[in-house]
């Protein structure tokens, strides 16, 4: 447990040196954390609003417009495709996040290094 | 000798092999409570999934969507979508940010100890109910299996002993691995299913599809009823039936990524990368098995008719007996151990998640401020714990009994996850205003309102003919106050405004301080914990 304990301990307020505060504002308000920020909402805010319609399109068509619904292409219908859909949907839009969060990752890496140095 | 039984007791004898080897490997708390954050990302995936798919998913869905059709399909949908909540949102700045759960995360920035306690204490109510039914279902299903053998009363104490012994002698890594094996058995055992039931349509998908056209049956009042199963509508009629469903969509979208015991394990793994990636492990296998309900369901509609289920054991029994008439009574005997299985896995989850809540948020960090007086009084009180949970668990299940109506449970367990968990950990993560007391105020809020609601719903509140008896009555002989059987279209908003009121009318300028710490350290994953070695 020694390790995890400790951090935690760190970390509680008060118990804090002053300046390792300052650690966190720094690199709060540096470009390359304000960018990575930016990157992310570029992706994850989009992509959050899209799978929020496209999911609530599916109860409120089914509830509201049952019959329209019900509208048969080949041997079942459109209520059918359109649930089917939510899954290939969903996993498209996994997809993508796993892509653009790589991008994350890297631009994640550089103020790690740079905390790092920082430290040291 | 039952071929039921010989199955079930290969799968215990497995699962506590797995919790002997495992328990010579968990000393220290993040052993026991994260194993040791050394789980591999598709390990971790499975081990979600195995969490996720409960008896409700696997007997539960099969039998709504053999009796409901195609409304019981919207269920399967919800169940997979909901998992870009967690991964857009929730998954990485939680693994980032936490330890053991999820309160770590609501701590950074808040006053520990209340917010800590009201996060316990929900935490511990969602696995409590949802414990509960997955017990009763247990007892059920194993007693209908094995009436001669077992009754539900020694089923029920089977399952919460064996609970107790993963929990206990294995932490989370044993119940990682008894997750894993099932979800890989769970697996198998539905894409046999659905091989089988295309089989029996010669691999036509017009003549499946043609059979769920015209599923025949007769209904409460001894008629023929030829209904096309495809169409919406029969489960979810109008004037509720609409808005439930959307109440529905939203207690699973926002409730998953509140769920106390699928949150906890993005902490056995070694970053947030590798969160990222269970994540998607999860879904790939959460998403083909609840397309494959597909088969399940509407296969015992078909195949078996809702009739027949409905004299031989009810809703829950159609995809065992699906596979009974598919390939006969072996099939059966597999198809039922990996129910059994199922609900075993995840009551082990659930009591893991309850009991690392408690010692971990409640006992080190509330009653004792943080400070483990003695090294491993934090793993010995979660093994104590585990044994309270188990036996309040026994317990409950036993005095409800076989045919208690205990589905709004789960239900329940939903809404609670997104009306008092989901809103606190966003906002402490999205929003620099947020302070303890909106924290608390919202999670009682969400607590509350979920629970007032479905206590006046009908799921509780409806009156019985004469001829239903015992504790299968609804607690409450009177029409229902609120219409709808899922209160998160009013309880999730509830619980936001809860906690942003709260926030509002007071002031902490010590958590808009810390707030720069946590956004970096969930951004970016510095200081994250990190895998320790055995």
């Amino acid at each position: 447990m020694a390790n995890g304990a400790r951090d935690l301990e760190a970390a509680r307020p008060g118990q804090e040196p002053a300046q390792s505060q300052s650690i966190w504002d720094r690199i709060a308000t540096s470009k390359e954390f304000q960018d990575l920020m930016a990157t992310k909402k570029t992706f994850i805010v989009p992509a959050f609003i899209f799978f929020l319609v496209y999911y609530f399109a599916l109860p409120v068509l089914v509830g509201y417009a049952p019959q329209f619904m019900d509208t048969k292409i080949g041997k079942v219908n459109l209520a059918y495709l359109f649930a089917l859909s939510q899954f290939f949907v969903a996993w498209i839009i996994a997809g993508l996040y796993v892509k653009a969060a790589n991008n994350f990752d890297r631009l994640a890496k550089d103020i790690l290094d740079k905390a790092d140095k920082g430290d040291k | 000798m039952n071929i039921s039984l010989v199955m079930f007791l290969i799968f215990i004898a497995i699962t506590l092999g797995i919790t002997y080897w495992a328990s010579r490997r968990s000393a220290g708390s993040a052993a026991y409570f994260a194993a040791s954050r050394q789980i591999k990302g598709w390990q971790n995936g499975i081990a979600v999934a195995g969490d996720y798919m409960s008896a409700a998913s696997f007997l539960g869905i099969a039998g709504i969507i053999a009796f409901q059709g195609y409304d019981g399909f919207l269920f399967s949908v919800g169940w997979l979508v909901a998992y870009l909540t967690v991964l857009l949102v929730i998954a990485e700045p939680l693994r980032n940010a936490g330890k053991y759960t999820m309160a770590d995360v609501l701590a950074y920035r808040l006053k520990p100890r209340p917010v800590r306690g009201m996060a316990s204490l929900s935490t511990l109510t969602v696995s409590t109910f949802y414990m509960i039914a997955q017990m009763v279902g247990a007892g059920a299903l194993v007693k209908l299996l094995l009436g001669g053998y077992v009754t539900y009363n020694q089923a029920v104490i089977g399952v919460g002993i064996l609970m107790i012994v993963y929990v206990v002698f294995g932490g989370m890594l044993a119940t990682t691995w008894v997750q894993i094996v099932k979800a890989v058995l769970l697996m198998a055992g539905t894409i046999l299913l659905s091989i089988l039931v295309m089989a029996h349509f010669h691999f036509s998908f017009g003549q499946f599809f043609g059979a769920i056209g015209q599923v025949t049956y007769h209904d409460a009042k001894g008629a023929v009823v030829v209904k096309d199963f495809l169409q919406p509508g029969l489960r979810y009629k109008p004037p509720y039936g609409p808005l439930d469903l959307i109440s529905l969509g939203m207690a699973l979208i926002f409730g998953t990524a509140g769920l106390p015991h699928i949150l906890v394990r993005f902490y056995t793994v070694p970053d947030a990368k590798t969160a990222r990636h269970s994540v998607v492990w999860a879904m790939v296998l959460i998403g083909s098995f609840y397309i494959m309900t597909t088969f399940l369901g509407f296969g015992a509609a078909t195949i078996v008719g809702p009739d027949f289920i409905k004299v031989h054991g009810g809703t829950n029994m159609s995809a065992p007996l699906l596979a009974q008439a598919l390939a006969g009574n072996v099939f059966f005997a597999f198809i039922s151990s990996i129910a059994f299985a199922t609900i075993l896995a995840v009551v082990a989850g659930l009591t893991i998640s309850a009991t690392t809540s408690f010692s971990h948020d409640f006992w080190t960090n509330v009653i004792h401020n943080g400070v483990e007086r003695k090294p491993g009084e934090e793993v010995m009180v979660a093994r104590i714990s585990a044994f309270v949970v188990g036996a309040v668990a026994i317990g409950i299940a036993i005095v409800l009994g076989p045919t208690a109506n205990v589905a709004f449970l789960v239900a329940l367990a939903f809404a609670v996850a997104a009306s008092a968990n989901l809103p606190v950990i966003v906002l402490s993560i999205f929003w620099r205003r947020f302070n303890t007391a909106g924290a608390v105020t919202g999670l009682a809020v969400g607590l509350l309102a979920s629970i007032g609601l479905i206590l006046v719903s009908p799921s509780l509140m409806a009156v019985d003919p004469p001829t239903v008896v015992g504790t299968a009555r609804h607690l409450i002989q009177a029409k229902a106050w609120f219409p709808l059987e899922n209160p998160g279209i009013l309880s999730i908003p509830l619980g936001f405004i809860g906690a942003i009121i709260g926030t509002l009318v007071s002031s902490e300028p010590s958590s808009q301080e810390k707030f720069n710490e946590l956004l970096v350290r969930s951004n970016t994953g510095l200081g994250a914990e990190k895998a320790t070695a055995h």
